[in-house]
Order: C-alpha cells, then sequence, then structure tokens
C-alpha cells in the first residue's frame, strides 16, 4: 500500500442530511476501500440564530426560547438558563423547587438514554430491540405529561424556581412508573450488555482514549466512558445535587477495562439511566415543604432584573453532557446584553475524528450515533468518485443496509 | 500534554498563585459561591480579567497547575473593544470541588487579536472558529480559519454579536442593500 504512486484514497461525504444523524451535520470522509483514513465535521445547517433573537427578548420570553433549542433537551437548556440568570442577578431559589428540578432533569435523561440505546440498536440492526427499548421509554414519557401536561417540552422553568409542583397524589403513579422501570432494566441491561453480536459490533469500535477525551474537552457520557470523571452534578453541586448520594459512573463500575469503545458508552448510558431512577427516588424521600418560587410576580422580576448590572454562568449536566449558558445584563435593558448558549454536541465535535478514523464505512452510523449527537437525520448519502470526477447517491437505505449486513456476517 | 499536578489549590489559593506570578497584569479577580440544596453545598466561580499581554503565558501557567476542560469562550462587544471571556473549570472529578475559572481579556476594537490557545488545548478550535466569525476578532495562528457555522455566502465583514456598524442591522432591515 504504502508505496504505490497512484491515489489510492477517495472522498466520501455523507449529510447534511443522514440516517444516523438527528440534525443535519456534514462529514467528509477520506477512504481507502472500506477504511476511514481522515475525516472531517462541517456544521451550520441549522444555525437558527437564537441567542441573536434572545438578546432582543426579556428573560422570561428567552426561557421558552431556550427551550426549544433542543427537543430532547428541553429543560436542560432553560435550567442552565435560569441558572445563569440567578448567579448573575444573584436570586435565591426555594429548595423545594431545587429538588423538582433536579427530578425533571433526572426523567428527561432516562427519556433521553432510552431513546438513544433503540437508535443504536437500530443503526446495528436489532429493530425488535428499538421497540423493547421504546415501549420502556414510554412509560417515562407518560410520566412526564402527567406532572407537566406535555410529553416533550416541559415548560415549568422558570428564574427564581419551577411552576408545577409534585403533589401527593401523584406520588402513587411516580413510584409505579419508577418500579416498572427497575424491573425491566435487567431485561435491557441483558439484551445490550451480553449478547454476543452487540459485543462484536461495539466493542473496540469507536475508540476515544482518556487523553483525547481530555484535550478536545469531550463531554457528558462520552468522555466518562473513556475513563474521565466528568459530570457537573457531582463537580458543582447545583440544585440539589449536593445532597445527593452519587457516583461518577463509568465503564470500569461493572469490573472490566476502560476501553473508551462505543460498548463503554453503552454501558455508562444504562447505568446512567438507573442511577437517575436512584436520584429520582432519594429526591422524591428527601423533598422538602416550601415554596416553588421566590419571587411569583413576573413584572416585578423582570424590574429587578432589568436594574441589575452582572454576568453569570449556568452550567448543567444534560443527559449528552454538560451545556453552559453565559448571560450578561447591563443594569439598563431587560433583554440581556450578551447571551451565549453552548450545548454538549459542541464539545463533541471534535472527539469524532479520532473514534471515526481506521474505522469501517459501515460503522459510520453506530460510531456517529455514540456520542448521542444532538442532530437530526433523514435520507441521503452522496459518494463522489473524485478520480473518474463521477458521482453517485446511496439513500438513507442503502447505508442503513450496509449496516445491517455487517452485523448478519458477524452473527454467522 | 494533559498532566495533573498534585497541588491543590482552593479558589482565593488560585487567585493568589496567579497574582504573584503576574502581579499587576491581573487587573481584577472576584470569587463568587453560590449554594444549593438542603445541605448548603456551595459552588465556586472565579471572575478574572487579565491584561493581554501575558494571555499566552497565562494559558501556559494555567495549564502547568492542570489540564483545564475548556467549555467555551463567550465574547461581549462594547462600543469600544471586544471581551473574550474563557470560561473552563477546574478539578473537576474531585467530588463537588470544582472551580469554575472564568477568565476575560479586553482586545481594542483597532486590533481585535487575540492569539490561539490550540497548541495547548486542541478542543478550543471549535470555539475560536466561532468566535472569528461572530465576534470578528482575528485568532492568530488558528489551525483551520474557515467558517463554521455561518454559510459561505454570507457576506464578508458582517459579524452577527457585534452591535456597532459591522451587525446583522443592515441584513434585516435593509436586505436590498446587501443584494441578499
Amino acid at each position: 500500500m504504502a508505496n504505490q504512486t497512484t491515489k489510492t484514497t477517495y472522498q466520501l461525504p455523507i449529510g447534511p442530511i443522514h440516517p444516523a444523524l438527528k440534525e443535519p451535520v456534514m462529514f467528509e470522509f477520506e477512504i481507502d476501500g472500506e477504511k476511514i483514513i481522515d475525516a472531517e465535521v462541517k456544521l451550520g445547517h441549522v444555525h437558527r440564530a437564537i441567542e441573536w433573537t434572545g438578546m432582543r427578548r426579556n428573560p422570561i420570553q428567552i426561557i421558552y426560547l431556550a427551550e426549544r433549542i433542543c427537543g430532547i433537551c428541553s429543560f436542560v437548556h432553560p435550567f442552565a438558563f435560569c441558572r445563569a440568570v440567578e448567579n448573575a442577578c444573584d436570586i435565591d431559589v426555594p429548595e423545594r423547587a431545587h429538588y423538582i428540578r433536579m427530578f425533571h432533569g433526572e426523567l428527561e435523561r432516562i427519556c433521553s438514554h432510552m431513546l438513544w440505546a433503540g437508535v443504536a440498536a437500530h443503526e446495528i440492526g436489532f429493530d425488535t430491540v428499538l421497540f423493547l427499548t421504546w415501549e420502556m421509554r414510554e412509560k417515562a414519557l407518560d410520566l412526564t405529561e402527567y406532572l407537566t401536561g406535555n410529553r416533550v417540552t416541559k415548560a415549568i422553568m422558570t428564574i427564581g424556581g419551577i411552576r408545577r409542583d409534585i403533589k401527593p397524589e401523584q406520588i402513587p403513579k411516580i413510584k409505579e412508573t419508577l418500579q416498572y422501570l427497575k424491573d425491566n432494566f435487567e431485561k435491557l441491561r441483558h439484551v445490550y450488555l451480553d449478547d454476543k453480536t452487540f459485543k462484536m459490533r461495539s466493542q473496540g469500535v469507536g475508540v476515544l482514549t482518556k487523553e483525547d477525551a481530555l484535550k478536545l474537552c469531550a463531554v457528558g457520557p462520552t468522555t466518562r466512558a473513556s475513563g474521565i470523571k466528568k459530570d457537573t452534578r457531582i463537580d458543582q453541586p447545583y440544585a440539589a445535587y449536593g445532597d445527593i448520594d452519587m457516583e461518577y459512573q463509568t465503564p470500569d463500575i461493572l469490573g472490566g477495562d476502560i476501553n473508551g469503545d462505543v460498548y463503554d458508552r453503552i454501558i455508562v448510558r444504562l447505568l446512567e439511566v438507573k442511577q437517575s431512577i436512584d436520584i429520582m427516588e432519594q429526591a422524591l424521600s428527601n423533598m422538602p415543604e416550601g415554596d416553588l418560587v421566590s419571587e411569583p410576580k413576573i413584572p416585578k422580576l423582570l424590574a429587578y432584573i432589568k436594574k441589575t448590572k452582572g454576568q453569570g454562568i449556568g452550567r448543567d449536566e444534560a443527559p449528552r453532557g454538560e451545556v453552559i449558558h453565559y448571560v450578561k445584563f447591563d443594569g439598563e435593558h431587560e433583554n440581556p446584553y450578551t447571551w451565549k448558549v453552548r450545548a454538549s454536541t459542541y464539545n463533541n465535535i471534535l472527539p469524532w475524528i479520532p473514534m471515526l478514523i481506521g474505522e469501517q464505512i459501515a460503522d459510520i452510523p453506530i460510531v456517529a450515533a455514540s456520542t448521542d449527537p444532538c442532530m437530526s437525520c433523514t435520507n441521503r448519502v452522496a459518494i463522489a468518485d473524485n478520480k473518474n470526477s463521477k458521482s453517485y447517491m446511496l439513500n438513507k437505505e442503502e447505508l442503513h443496509k450496509l449496516s445491517v449486513a455487517k452485523t448478519r456476517r458477524l452473527m454467522r | 500534554m494533559a498532566k495533573t499536578t498534585s497541588a491543590h489549590l482552593d479558589a482565593n489559593g488560585l487567585v493568589k498563585y496567579f497574582k504573584d506570578e503576574f502581579k499587576t497584569k491581573i487587573k481584577s479577580a472576584e470569587v463568587i459561591k453560590r449554594i444549593g440544596g438542603s445541605n448548603k453545598r456551595e459552588h465556586v466561580n472565579i471572575w478574572m480579567t487579565i491584561d493581554k499581554s501575558i494571555f499566552k503565558n497565562y494559558i501556559k501557567h494555567l495549564c502547568d497547575y492542570q489540564f483545564p476542560h475548556l467549555a467555551v469562550v463567550s465574547g461581549n462587544d462594547y462600543p469600544k473593544e471586544i471581551e473574550l471571556i474563557y470560561h473552563f473549570s477546574l478539578d473537576f472529578g474531585k467530588d463537588r470541588k470544582e472551580i469554575s475559572l472564568n477568565t476575560s481579556v479586553f482586545l481594542p476594537k483597532s486590533k481585535p487579536e487575540i492569539e490561539t490557545i490550540c497548541d495547548y488545548i486542541p478542543g478550543a478550535l471549535i470555539t475560536e472558529r466561532e468566535k472569528q466569525e461572530m465576534l470578528g476578532i482575528k485568532v492568530i495562528g488558528i489551525p483551520d480559519d474557515r467558517r463554521l457555522f455561518l454559510p459561505e455566502d454570507f457576506p464578508e465583514g458582517v459579524y452577527p454579536w457585534r452591535k456597532d456598524e459591522k451587525g446583522m442591522e443592515k441584513l434585516i432591515r435593509n436586505l436590498h442593500e446587501v443584494k441578499k
């Protein structure tokens, strides 16, 4: 290979519209046969100028704008924003609100990780597992609807507290759902972690070393699967997390080594589902009585923010990793002078490159999906043959077929 | 790379470490603590403003002390200068001991230039590219200076987060003037 004089590599663009990615993103791969030797990521296809828009809205309006940054992280973005405003303007949050915020944050994590696990199974051709996982997720979504009135955008966050209480008569239904999730967790664990084919497709694939994870500033389950203990909930005890007994979830908890591969990322997310159930139970049993918001009158709150000069950051551990919002108020206007949002996938873009290099084309869907990118998906992959300046298209079904075919080959 | 020292400083110790090293070039430093939950555990934010001349040396000292996690770089546009804020976190993984270190640097509008930190922290590339296109600063020595989020046909010299004449107002109010 090394001594050949003619060019033997080809470029393979994937995206911006792609089955494994839930939001448009564009990859350009340099491939040699089936093997990826270089990768590049292009972004910006769904940049909606949310920050720019937010700088022209008042903080209460921004909460609902922040909620629409991402459909799955629809609780953590307003959470991080409210924390940033509370830090900037020194607004207190009642204890009970801290607990309810934490409870909903964990409920969202369960929904998100379950969704991801189903998608990961689908990527490698296990559609029955997809339905098994999403059936369980449905229960968590039902609980979200029961408690907040909405399945996805919860719309219960506010500056200085929370807008919906958890009432005593709602506790039995919550306990029933948590019990259901606990009962079915073992089944899920068995399917994902003990299955031979699952292991063959995910072990040693898409490796991110600890060194790379640290240098490239990866966040969330992606970095924890590489063995870095970084979890905003434990590092920085915001909301009521300081009261909770919890550990960093790294793959060595199950007794194995840390490899930083796709399999380890599955382990971490599954362990975190279990951890979230545990945190929700602790939250329920320790929840203090009290107010829900420190300032119920919104005009008064806005008037206070308007005359406050200050800046603050709000960090929050989203299902995919740390989210950070920066807010600055100038003391003259109601709208923030600056609002900067950093979602977790932003930091997990660069780690994709070392993960993908050296893998096969059929591994692209599962490796790309393994960081749980917050990116949307549809149907088209173009393969361009530069040498003969031809290009032809591989559609979603064909790329998916490639991935499924690899699984079937391994099962034989 | 990516080394950590055994020395562990608290927030005030960290501020003192940098003040001893850079004296008056640390223009201001403030430690803010907030509490949460029933146990009233606190978490710490440091807000530090440093002179542009020591910026690269400051990052080197920070990486020597402990390899930080860079969350993001945010920025403010003022009438005469641009402020960049580097949001680092230190001491993560040490059970509730994390310190958020927010370091500000002011760049004059006449010469909005800053050195890259990608040679120390390669993960800074995405956020540095974003600052170039959104705030119109120049990052000297950046390994990849293409646009990140803005489309290729976006007009040159327009920076969405600017509040001055280089901002977006024209693009929104008088679309015909920019021929888009």
